[in-house]
C-alpha cells in the first residue's frame, strides 16, 4: 500500500513540476530569460508579432520595387535605387534577376514570415491560454524553440541574396526542375523547412493546451470562436507542414545529388545543355515534377486556411463584441470551421489544373472546391446576422473586422472563379489571381490581424491605442487596397501575366501601362499607410492611456485578467459559468454577461469587475 | 500571488501535457513520412526497372538483422517502462541499457549498409531510388539518434545518487521510440523486400 501511496504521490509532484518549475524561476529571473529566451506565452506573442512586423515591412519593400518595374520599367527606382549593388539592379533599375528573386521572396516573406507567424504564432501564444483561462501553454519550452526557429529561418532565407546566383528565385511555389539547383534555392528550402518545424511545435502546443489546460467549468463549446479557429487551424499545421517537410527533403536531394525525383528525364535547358549533368539524371529515371506540385499544395492549400482561419475567429470575436450581440449561430460557426478545414485538405488540385493532371481528376478538385463556398458562405451570412441590428460601435478593431468581410467576399467569389477548371485555364498564371489572393491574404488576413492587434492592445500593453489615429489608418488601407487590387482583376482578365518582368515587350499589354502605374501609386500609398499603425503602436505604448480591465466590456476570460497580465496571467481563480457569447442576457441589466461571474452574484461582481 | 490560484488544475483530459504532445507530434511524424512514401509509390510505378535494380543491391540479411535489432529494443524499452512503474530500479536500468545497446547496434548496421554502398559507387545520386533510399533510411536513422539522446539522458540520471524515476516521462519516451520502430516495419518491406 505504501508504496502505491508513493507512486501516486509522485506522478501527482511530476504533473505539477512543470507549471511550478517556471513560477519559481519567476522571481528570479535575468533580463535574457524574461525578454529573449522567455516561455512565458504573452512574451512570445510580442516576439511573433514584432518580427512578422518587421518582416512585413520588408515583404511590403519586396512589393513596391516590383510595382515600382511594372509601372515604369527600366527606370531607376527611387530612393534605394543607388544603393543597391550591380548584381541587382542596372543604373538603379531592377535587373530581370532580381525581379524573379523579389516575387519569390515577397510571397515567401508575407506567407512563411509575416501571416502564418501573426495568426498562429502571435494570436495563438496570446489568446490561447487567456482566453480558456490558464496560467501558460502546455510546452513552455517547446513553445520558446517554436518561436526561435523564425528568425533563424528568416535569416537562412535572407542570406540567399549575399550568395553566387543570388536568392530564390523560382516563385514562392518553388516548382522544379526551376528550383533544383543552386544555393539559393537550398537556402530556401532550409529556410522553409525550419520555420515549417516552428510551425508544427506550435500546433502540438496549441491543440495540447486547448485540450489539456481549460479553466473549471469550460466545455469545448465554451471556448470563444478565436480559440476553436485556432484549435483547428493547429490541426492543419500538424498534419499539414510535415508533408511539405518531407517534399523539401526530397527537393534538396535533387539539389545536392541530382538523384532525379523531381527532376525529369533528358532535361533540355536554355543553355542547350542537359540539365544539369545529363547522363547521371538520364541513369536515374524520370523524375517528376508534378509529384512536387501535389505534395507542395497538399500543404500549401491548407495553408491558405491556416493563414484566415484565426483571423475569422478573431474577425467573429471583435464583431460580436462591438455589435453588443451573441454570435449568430455559434455552433454552425464552429462546425463551418471544421467543413473548411476538412475541405481545405482534399482540394490542393485546383492548383495544378494546367499541370496535366488528368481532366477527370481536375473535375473531382474542381467540385471539392466549390463545395468550400458552403461553409464559408454560413461564416459570411453568420456575420451579417450578428450585426444585424446590433448595437455597432465603429472602433478601429471594429472597422477592421468589417473591413476583412467586404474584401474576404470579393475574394472568395474570385476565388470560385478560378475554382472552375475551364475558367481557370483562361486565368492562371495572370494578375486576376494575383488580385484574388491579395483580396484574400492582404484584404482578409491581414485586416483581421489589425483587427485582432487593436482588440487585444489594451491587454497585450496594457495601454489604450490612439482611436483617431487608428481610423485614419484603416480607411487610407481600405481605400489604398482598393484602388491597389481591384483593377488587377482587369487587367488580368486583359492577360497581363503574373510574374512577367517587362510587360510591355507585348504590343496587347501596352494599353495597360496607365493602369499599372495608378496601381504602383496606391501600392506605394498603401504601404506608407502602414507606418502610421507602427507610429500608434509605438506611440501608445509610451503615451497611450492605461487601459482598464476590460475596456471593450467584452464576456471572454482574457479580460478578467489584469491589462498587461504578470506572469501566471490572472489574480483571481477563473471558473467559466457560460458561453462566451452572453450579450443582452435576461440575467443582467448590463448588455454583457462575462463568462467568469458567478451567476447568484451577477450585478455585484460585474460592478467590481468594471471599478478596476 | 500564483500560490493561491488553482489555474494549472489537472489535465482536463485526464492526459499528461506531455504525452497529449507526443501523440500530437506522432500524428505529424506518419504525416511526414506519409510524404516519402508517396513519393516511393509513384516513383517507383514509373521507373520500375531503376527500382528493381536498386533494391537488388540492397542487403536484406542486414536490414532483416537489424530489424530484429529494433524489435528487440522495442520489447525492452516496455519492459523498462514496466520496471520503473513497479520501482524496480536495476530492471529499468537493465532493460534501458538493452535499448540503448540496440540502438547503437542499429545505427553500426546502418553505417555498414552505407559504406558498403559508397565503396561500390553508390550515392544518392545514383537514382531516383537511392535517392530515397537514403533520404529516408536517413531520416530514419535521424529519428534513432533522437531517441537515443533521452534514452542516455535517463539511463546516466538513473545511476546517479537522486536516480530516475519518472516513468511517464519514459512511457511517453516509449512512444516515440515503439513509433521509430514501426517506421521501420514500413521501410523495410518497401525498400530491400520488393524487386
Amino acid at each position: 500500500m505504501a508504496a502505491v501511496a508513493t507512486q501516486h504521490d509522485h506522478a501527482h509532484v511530476a504533473t505539477h513540476d512543470e507549471s511550478h518549475a517556471h513560477d519559481h524561476a519567476h522571481h528570479s529571473v535575468s533580463f535574457i530569460r524574461k525578454y529573449i529566451f522567455s516561455t512565458d506565452h504573452k512574451t512570445i506573442a510580442k516576439q511573433f508579432l514584432t518580427t512578422s512586423m518587421f518582416f512585413l515591412l520588408v515583404g511590403g519593400a519586396f512589393a513596391l520595387f516590383i510595382r515600382w518595374q511594372l509601372a515604369y520599367p527600366g527606370e531607376p527606382i527611387p530612393l534605394v535605387g543607388k544603393w543597391l549593388p550591380d548584381t541587382l539592379v542596372s543604373n538603379g533599375a531592377v535587373q530581370p534577376g532580381f525581379y524573379t528573386q523579389l516575387v519569390t521572396m515577397h510571397a515567401t516573406v508575407m506567407i512563411f514570415f509575416v501571416i502564418i507567424p501573426m495568426a498562429t504564432g502571435a494570436f495563438a501564444n496570446f489568446c490561447i491560454p487567456l482566453m480558456i483561462g490558464t496560467d501558460d501553454m502546455a510546452m513552455p519550452t517547446i513553445n520558446m524553440i517554436s518561436f526561435w526557429l523564425v528568425p533563424v529561418a528568416g535569416l537562412t532565407i535572407m542570406s540567399g541574396f549575399f550568395v553566387e546566383g543570388g536568392t530564390a528565385a523560382a516563385g514562392w511555389t518553388n516548382y522544379p526542375p526551376l528550383s533544383a539547383s543552386g544555393t539559393g534555392h537550398m537556402l530556401w528550402v532550409i529556410g522553409v523547412f525550419l520555420v515549417g518545424f516552428s510551425s508544427i511545435l506550435g500546433g502540438m502546443n496549441y491543440l495540447a493546451t486547448t485540450l489539456n489546460k481549460r479553466a473549471k467549468g469550460m466545455r469545448m463549446f465554451d471556448m470563444p470562436l478565436t480559440v476553436w479557429a485556432l484549435f483547428i487551424t493547429s490541426v492543419l499545421q500538424v498534419l499539414g507542414t510535415p508533408v511539405l517537410a518531407s517534399a523539401m527533403s526530397l527537393l534538396f536531394v535533387d539539389q545536392v545529388f541530382h538523384a532525379g525525383i523531381f527532376i525529369p528525364e533528358n532535361l533540355l535547358t536554355p543553355n542547350g545543355g542537359l540539365y544539369p549533368s545529363g547522363a547521371n539524371v538520364g541513369a536515374g529515371g524520370g523524375g517528376q515534377p508534378v509529384l512536387w506540385q501535389h505534395l507542395f499544395w497538399f500543404y500549401s492549400h491548407p495553408a491558405v486556411y491556416i493563414m484566415i482561419l484565426p483571423v475569422m475567429g478573431v474577425v467573429s470575436d471583435v464583431l460580436a463584441t462591438f455589435a453588443r450581440k451573441a454570435i449568430f449561430g455559434y455552433k454552425a460557426m464552429v462546425f463551418a470551421i471544421m467543413a473548411i478545414a476538412f475541405l481545405g485538405f482534399v482540394v490542393w488540385g485546383h492548383h495544378m489544373f494546367l499541370s496535366g493532371m488528368s481532366p477527370l481528376l481536375g473535375t473531382t478538385f474542381m467540385l471539392s472546391t466549390i463545395v468550400i463556398a458552403v461553409p464559408s458562405s454560413i461564416k459570411i451570412f453568420n456575420w451579417l446576422g450578428t450585426i444585424w441590428k446590433g448595437n455597432i460601435h465603429f472602433t478601429s478593431a471594429n472597422l477592421n473586422a468589417l473591413g476583412f468581410i467586404s474584401t474576404f467576399v470579393c475574394g472568395g467569389l474570385s476565388g470560385v472563379f478560378m475554382a472552375v477548371g475551364p475558367i481557370d485555364v483562361y486565368i492562371h498564371d495572370t494578375y486576376f489571381i494575383v488580385a484574388h489572393i491579395h483580396y484574400v491574404l492582404f484584404g482578409g488576413a491581414l485586416f483581421g490581424i489589425f483587427a485582432g492587434v487593436y482588440y487585444w492592445y489594451p491587454k497585450m500593453f496594457g495601454k489604450m491605442y490612439n482611436e483617431t489615429l487608428g481610423k485614419f489608418h484603416f480607411f487610407l488601407t481600405f481605400i489604398t487596397f482598393n484602388l491597389c487590387f481591384f483593377p488587377m482583376h482587369m487587367i488580368g482578365v486583359g492577360g497581363h501575366m503574373r510574374r512577367i518582368y517587362d510587360p510591355y515587350v507585348y504590343e496587347f499589354l501596352k494599353p495597360f501601362q496607365p493602369i499599372n502605374q495608378f496601381i504602383t501609386i496606391f501600392a506605394i500609398a498603401m504601404g506608407f499607410s502602414q507606418l502610421i499603425l507602427i507610429f500608434n503602436l509605438l506611440w501608445s505604448l509610451k503615451f497611450g492611456r492605461k487601459a482598464p480591465r476590460n475596456p471593450w466590456r467584452a464576456n471572454t476570460l482574457e479580460w478578467a485578467a489584469p491589462s498587461h497580465p504578470g506572469h501566471g496571467n490572472f489574480d483571481r481563480d477563473i471558473t467559466v459559468y457560460r458561453g462566451p457569447y452572453e450579450f443582452a442576457s435576461p440575467e443582467s441589466k448590463r448588455d454583457y454577461l462575462p463568462q467568469w461571474i458567478r451567476p447568484a452574484h451577477v450585478e455585484q461582481e460585474t460592478t467590481i469587475a468594471e471599478k478596476h | 500571488m500564483s500560490s493561491a490560484l488553482s489555474l494549472a488544475h489537472e489535465p482536463v483530459t485526464g492526459i499528461r501535457h506531455g504525452k497529449l504532445g507526443m501523440w500530437i507530434f506522432l500524428a505529424s511524424e506518419v504525416m511526414f513520412f506519409s510524404g516519402f512514401f508517396t513519393a516511393f509509390i509513384i516513383l517507383r510505378n514509373t521507373n520500375l526497372p531503376v527500382f528493381a535494380h536498386g533494391a537488388s543491391e540492397l542487403n536484406w540479411q542486414l536490414a532483416a538483422l537489424n530489424t530484429v535489432n529494433l524489435i528487440v529494443s522495442s520489447l525492452t524499452m516496455a519492459m523498462a517502462i514496466l520496471s520503473l512503474e513497479h520501482g524496480n530500479k536495476s530492471r529499468f536500468q537493465l532493460y534501458m541499457g538493452i535499448t540503448f545497446l540496440c540502438a547503437c547496434g542499429f545505427l553500426v548496421i546502418k553505417y555498414i549498409e552505407y559504406t558498403t554502398k559508397f565503396s561500390h559507387g553508390i550515392y544518392p545520386g545514383t537514382s531516383s531510388f537511392f535517392g530515397l533510399y537514403f533520404t529516408m533510411t536517413g531520416f530514419h536513422a535521424m529519428h534513432v539518434i533522437g531517441g537515443m539522446i533521452p534514452i542516455g539522458w535517463m539511463l546516466a540520471k538513473s545511476f546517479t545518487k537522486r536516480g530516475y524515476r519518472d516513468w511517464e516521462r519514459v512511457e511517453i519516451l516509449g512512444l516515440y521510440w515503439h513509433f521509430v520502430d514501426l517506421v521501420w516495419i514500413f521501410l523495410f518491406p518497401i525498400l530491400y523486400l520488393i524487386f
